[in-house]
């Protein structure tokens, strides 16, 4: 096990996925001399090549829409937008042409596209750079939305996906790319519609992904601190969603918190919250909660920012909350 | 660099069926079959057409005065090559492999598990100009691939006001990709002109912005689009990059069956563009070099009014299709969230049934 950065562990499952097979190549804005807005394909163009670590026009519906058609020619291509939020201009391509291909003629033909992006807001970028847009991605049948909150799971996602014949929308938190965790040595794959329990309680259970996962782990230990244990759900994929887990988690504690970074309304908690009235009302022991971001564009200000962002103490209030204490 | 504006509009046969340019060298045997080819597309599209106003066919987008355009666009294509065309492009895509049946089964809503995939054409979508940047796609594979194999994507002159055409087109140009993108400008979007859709005076002009050379062709005269399309594809061939070329020509149906030309296009336009008919121009010349006769042309109508009936029938012979495919091909392996909605709707499905 070597411990490394989050950055670097989608690196290495770039890195290690196109050395396995040639057909596998990353095509965006700044990824081969530049090696990446955030860092994470720096060095890649001198160990592949043009041809493999390609930088492309500013130009993203053609980005994924490209990919598409080489995908759609058996290779297995990365495209990658430079943050979500541009993936905005390419929406057409990514919910309404790679993920329908396979279902509207038949299963003839497989779609095996990768299309990173980097979302979240929390480093100064205002409003049209900081969405957390991943619920609206995750509403269309045919695309997978995985999204790593670990190194662990940074490097085993992103190979599973590479791999996995369905378009797959790979989110990334840019404030978790210096985030460090352990990482084994040998070949391994995180699979793709599959939860995780990050930590183990029986007081409370907190459903979360990506960064606001890594915030909950925090609100867990101080929490633990005053005597409750929460378990923690980090969910890694919104589609497939996996529910089971989910339940299994409330059947054990009976109450529940979602936290989220993107806004509420519409988001996770509400079809969390939603399918756990539909499958488990008997275990409900008291009123869900959800934690989310302020239901306003990104704000500027840092002060701002922090405020419109959930944070621990959010956390761990909503979980004083449904525990009942004041 | 060498690519200039396009001004000229390249023409082998004028609408009168008079030689005024260098004919493609092709054996007599097929110059008929591209005439027969024509012929095929259009009493295809004039059966889609009755079937739909019969409540037998789904919405369609007639492609009549569009066969030599759509006939010159597949015929030089070699079987490895790609197509990706429009709805409009129906005909090209018989040509290119894809059997009528299929086609049929895809407007009648048939889950087309039976298309076939090695004609190498993208299943027809109702999309503007996406398609273009899929071809493209496909063209930076095949030179990814380092195989000699070259992609073809085809929208009408609508579509080119789409961001993904031009997209495609830059992308094209950019990575040198053995692309052919050609557009069938057919001077209706709908009821919207050619005129409303760019102040150029031409699409083609469009390619030399993007560094790729274009092309202006008589849409309507398939021996002028069988050579410019065979130019092309040989260029992309040998690795000199992407074409644009502009067809021009007239859509003389509706857009689809859900509207009504005479609502929109100016009195006397149909009759010009009617003596400007593909078909009968490149009968005309066929009967004169006497590669076609008289008795030959009645005969190869019946034969295919016959061949439309035989696919009309194996179509209508199939059964509806099965309720539990619908949750079939979301993803390509099934989730276990998608198998118990399947069991669901089949258990919701049965209830109904027996109360029935």
């Amino acid at each position: 096990m070597a411990v490394i950065t989050y950055r670097e562990a989608i690196r290495q499952a770039i890195s290690e996925e196109m050395e396995r097979d040639p057909k596998v190549f990353i095509m965006g804005e700044e990824v081969g001399i530049w090696g990446g807005t955030y860092a994470i394909t720096k060095g890649l163009m001198d160990q592949f090549g043009d041809k493999r670590v390609r930088d492309t026009p500013i130009s993203e519906a053609a980005i994924v829409g490209g990919a598409t058609g080489a995908a759609l020619a058996g290779l297995r291509p990365i495209a990658e937008l430079m943050t979500i939020n541009f993936g905005l201009v390419a929406m057409d391509a990514i919910v309404n042409e790679a993920p329908k291909y396979h279902y509207m003629f038949g299963g003839q033909m497989t779609v095996p596209l990768t299309i990173r992006a980097v979302g979240g807001g929390g480093r100064q970028l205002a409003a049209t750079h900081s969405q957390t847009l991943d619920v609206i991605f995750a509403y269309f049948p045919g695309l997978k939305v995985v999204l790593p909150a670990t190194p662990y799971d940074a490097k085993g996602l992103l190979k599973a996906a590479i791999r996995d014949d369905n378009p797959v929308l790979y989110i990334e938190h840019s404030l978790l790319y210096p985030h460090k965790g352990e990482v084994p040595d040998e070949d391994y794959l995180v699979p793709l519609g599959k939860a995780n329990v990050m930590r183990q309680g029986s007081d409370v259970t907190i459903v979360s992904y990506s960064r606001m996962a890594q915030i909950s782990l925090e609100a867990a230990e101080a929490l633990s601190q005053e005597g409750i244990e929460a378990e923690i759900v980090d969910l890694r994929s919104l589609r497939p969603l996996d529910m089971e887990t989910v339940l299994d988690s409330f059947r054990k504690t009976f109450r529940c918190v979602i936290v989220e970074e993107g806004w509420k309304s519409y988001g996770v908690g509400a079809e969390i919250s939603t399918r756990i009235y539909e499958e488990a009302f008997d275990y409900i022991d008291a009123p869900i909660k959800r934690v989310a971001g302020a239901e306003v564009p990104m704000p500027y200000a840092r002060n701002l920012e922090q405020l419109a962002i959930p944070s621990k103490d959010d956390v761990i209030q909503a979980v004083h909350e449904v525990l009942g204490i004041a | 660099m060498g690519i200039t504006l396009p001004d000229t509009v390249y023409q082998v046969l004028t609408p009168e069926g008079q030689v005024v340019g260098e004919v493609p060298h092709l054996p007599p045997g097929r110059m008929v079959e591209l005439y027969r080819w024509m012929v095929f597309g259009r009493a295809f599209s004039d059966r889609m057409v009755a079937l739909q106003r019969q409540g037998r066919m789904g919405t369609f987008g007639p492609l009549n005065g569009q066969e030599a355009a759509s006939v010159g666009i597949a015929a030089p294509l070699q079987a490895e090559d790609w197509l990706v065309g429009s709805y409009r492009e129906i005909l090209s895509y018989f040509i290119k492999g894809v059997p009528p049946l299929a086609i049929m089964e895809v407007y009648r809503g048939y889950v087309s598990a039976r298309y076939p995939w090695e004609a190498r054409c993208l299943p027809i979508q109702i999309v503007l100009a996406t398609q273009v940047l899929h071809a493209v796609g496909l063209a930076m594979a095949i030179k990814y691939d380092g195989k000699p194999d070259v992609a073809v994507g085809v929208c009408g002159e609508g579509a080119t006001s789409e961001g993904d055409f031009n997209e495609a087109l830059n992308f094209a140009g950019v990575f040198k990709a053995p692309a052919v993108i050609v557009v069938q400008n057919n001077c209706w979007a709908i009821s919207v002109p050619r005129s409303a859709q760019t102040a150029a005076g031409y699409i083609a002009h469009r390619g030399p912005g993007f560094g790729v050379p274009g092309y202006i062709v008589d849409g309507n005269d398939v021996l002028a689009m069988y050579q410019v399309m065979a130019d092309c594809v040989a260029r992309a061939r040998a690795g000199e990059g992407p074409s644009l070329i502009e067809a021009l020509t007239y859509r003389m149906g509706a857009h689809t069956t859900a509207d009504d030309p005479r609502k929109y296009r100016p009195e006397g336009e149909m009759e010009e563009w009617s003596k400007r008919d593909p078909i009968s121009r490149f009968r005309k010349f066929l009967l004169d070099q006497n590669m076609l006769s008289e008795q030959e042309d009645r005969q190869m109508a019946e034969e295919i009014t016959t061949e439309i009936q035989g696919v009309v029938e194996a179509l209508e012979s199939r059964p509806a299709q099965d309720p539990n495919q619908l949750f079939d091909n979301v993803f390509e392996t099934a989730t276990p969230q998608l198998e118990s909605q399947r069991s669901e709707m089949l258990l919701r499905n049965a209830r109904t049934l027996g109360k029935e």
